[in-house]
């Protein structure tokens, strides 16, 4: 071996956040944030009471309350016996432990994953972590920020650190413009159909390139959310103007002297030069167009203006069987125009594409149309402040006059915990980020789009872009 | 957490790729507080199929999973894990499994074991000509045995020895809590924090 080798900017923040190495071990790494809320924390926090242990850190802990909230009449008692028990023990378990829970119909309430970086509370070169795999959202702001099964959730309640072995490197570089229409959610669609699944698998993705660096913090958002749909446990972007600009005034960001300390440190924060990653990806953002998944998994996707691919077209016999079954599940036929295919419901929310630049850029293409007849829009906003975001814009009206239906934040249709879900046999275009069979819904099938194809998608009923209204 | 030294059991093949957690087990049954349980809510969306694997006579009681490729995508849910253990699952063998599925598994005690696509082509086969397969998966040689094969299988060594000892990672991590308060007194103080609450 050389001289000294360059690092990645994944590298710096795990080595700023080791406490302890050995030879043959995980590394023991600090956690600065850890977001908890009620679908994966009861059976740690119970872990806790049996061993007689208590959350070592509260200060760095926040809970919100999202999985299986109901998106209506939520200033009365949760309906669902069983939501509304998992939803009380949060708050008991905040209560006894004494950490910060922001419940329903508290301002702050919303996704655990819009919540954090509206508080300025994501920063850059942090370790962030949540029982849930799209934490890797956070990694939008040059956060080390990945998802934790509940025994690890429970780990980091006892310790603030977590054991784990340093993943893989992988850059994925997108040079160019985007053309009109085209967004960040096209992107990172367009990079898991290139890599599956499985192609992140082991590694964490470091998103770069012009065209990366040209997208407001949002829209980073939404590209580094969706990096475990690329089997990547966790992706992230280097911080700049934009990234400093998104926190700076914001509740939990430093102030005063500490912000000129903090802005020295996030600034070195990138990749060196010299940086090895041990596996890159290229992509042109000027040959993009609008994506769209047609099977059962986020790699199933195909532009826009393409067919449904034929099974046979698939050389490799996993990929042919996959796409076999994901055809009879999702009733499509290899052949068939993407824009031919009818849509029942349009979901426009979630942790990928519930923010207010989203639901902003959906209201611009609704306004003065109406929902298809036959089609029904859900508009969900992630969090509560965007919802009163979007009405001080009057963006709630534009989606109402057209027929859409505007609902309080959770996840709701994304996932389908709560009352908003397909029906058996429904299909959907979903903002969302998984396209699994019965992930909305029991028998349900999903597209998953961008707001844009969402909007234009419920205005013409069938699968459109806004250029083909 | 019990230890995990050997386990001589059953196969069930399981001829799919890309079972993701929500097809493990579906959101709408992560709603329990408890740990246990969770057995009926296991591949709910498939158990009505008669032709299920699951259903049928001859793979009743087998313990061993032979899956697919990328076993374990999405939803960071551990709930999959404990529906497969409570549903009466040791082992799960597939060519790739899911980063954060791998790791719960391995937290929890349900071993995962990587196998090149082609041994789990041959194990498929193998059960699926005689059901009653006895497979030995051995930890400490790190092999899996059938019929006349031998198959190693990669672990690291420190896994291994956790899973051998039944030893939990909290506890582990508590040996070095002098370690965490060394780190914590050195942390920059304009980090985050939740408390008190600022708007």
């Amino acid at each position: 071996m050389g001289g000294r080798m360059g690092k990645t900017l994944a590298e710096k923040v795990w080595q700023d956040h080791v406490v302890r190495s050995a030879t043959g071990e995980p590394d023991l790494i600090y956690i600065d944030l850890h977001l908890i809320h009620e679908v994966t924390s009861p059976q740690a926090f119970d872990g806790l009471r049996l061993s007689g242990r208590k959350v070592r850190r509260p200060e760095l802990t926040l809970a919100t309350e999202d999985h299986n909230v109901p998106t209506l009449d939520i200033d009365k008692p949760i309906a669902d016996p069983v939501s509304r028990l998992q939803v009380e023990t949060l708050r008991k378990n905040c209560a006894e432990f004494g950490v910060r829970i922001h419940s329903l119909g508290d301002i702050e309430q919303g996704i655990v994953h819009v919540v954090g970086p509206q508080l300025g509370i994501t920063q850059p070169g942090m370790t962030i972590v949540c029982g849930d795999s799209h934490t890797s959202t956070h990694g939008a702001f040059g956060a080390l920020a990945f998802g934790i099964g509940t025994s690890e959730v429970e780990h980091v309640l006892a310790t603030q650190t977590l054991p784990l072995s340093k993943p893989k490197m992988m850059a994925v570089n997108v040079e160019g413009e985007l053309k009109p229409g085209v967004t960040s959610k096209d992107i990172i669609l367009a990079v898991i159909a290139q890599i599956s699944t499985g192609g992140g698998q082991g590694y964490i993705i470091e998103y770069r390139g012009s065209a990366i660096r040209k997208l407001s913090m949002e829209a980073r958002m939404t590209i580094c959310n969706m990096s475990i749909e690329a089997g990547a446990r966790a992706g992230l972007i280097a911080p700049d103007e934009i990234t400093f600009e998104y926190i700076k005034g914001r509740a939990h960001a430093p102030k005063g002297a500490d912000w000129e300390v903090a802005l020295e440190y996030w600034k070195g924060l990138k990749s060196d030069a010299d940086a090895k990653f041990d596996k890159e990806i290229f992509l042109n953002a000027d040959e993009l167009s609008p994506f769209v998944t047609w099977g059962t998994n986020p790699g199933q996707g195909v532009p826009l203006n393409e067919s449904v691919p034929k099974p046979e077209s698939f050389k490799d016999e996993q990929e042919r069987k996959a796409a076999e079954s994901a055809l009879t599940y999702m009733d499509l036929t290899g052949g068939t125009q993407m824009k031919s295919i009818k849509i029942d419901t349009v979901f426009l929310g979630s942790c990928t594409n519930g923010r207010i630049e989203d639901l902003r850029s959906a209201a611009a293409i609704m306004k003065g149309n109406r929902v298809a007849g036959g089609t029904r829009m859900l508009v969900v906003p992630g969090s509560a402040r965007v919802r009163l975001q979007a009405e001080s814009e009057g963006l709630d009206k534009v989606f109402l006059e057209a027929g859409a239906e505007w609902r309080s934040a959770g996840c709701s249709m994304c996932l389908g915990m709560n009352p908003d879900q397909l029906k058996p046999g429904e299909r959907s275009a979903s903002t969302s980020n998984r396209n699994f069979e019965g992930r909305q819904g029991k028998g349900g099938r999903t597209h998953l789009v961008s707001p844009l194809v969402a909007a234009a998608t419920a205005i013409k009923g069938t699968l459109a872009s806004p250029a083909d209204l | 957490m019990e230890k995990f030294i050997s386990h001589t059991g059953a196969g069930v093949p399981l001829r799919r790729s890309n079972v993701d957690t929500d097809q493990i087990i579906p959101a709408v049954y992560l709603k329990r507080v408890t740990r246990s349980g969770f057995e009926d809510g296991l591949f709910a969306a498939w158990r009505n199929d008669p032709e299920f694997v699951l259903n049928k006579e001859q793979y009743k009681g087998g313990t061993i999973l032979v899956a697919g490729v990328d076993f374990g995508t999405g939803s960071s849910r551990e709930h999959a894990v404990w529906a497969l253990q409570n549903y009466g699952f040791k082992v799960v063998i597939s060519s790739r499994f899911a980063d954060i599925f791998r790791g719960n598994s391995l937290k929890g005690g349900l071993l995962t074991v990587i196998f090149p696509q082609e041994d789990v082509e041959l194990l498929w086969s193998a059960i699926e000509s005689d059901p009653s397969t006895q497979i030995t998966v051995d930890l400490d040689s790190r092999t899996v045995a059938y019929q006349e094969k031998k198959i190693s299988f990669d672990l690291d060594d420190y896994t291994r020895w956790r899973l051998m000892e039944g030893l939990d990672d909290i506890g582990l991590t508590l040996r070095h809590t002098d370690l965490v308060d060394g780190f914590e007194e050195k942390r920059s103080k304009y980090k985050p924090k939740t408390l008190p609450v600022l708007s």
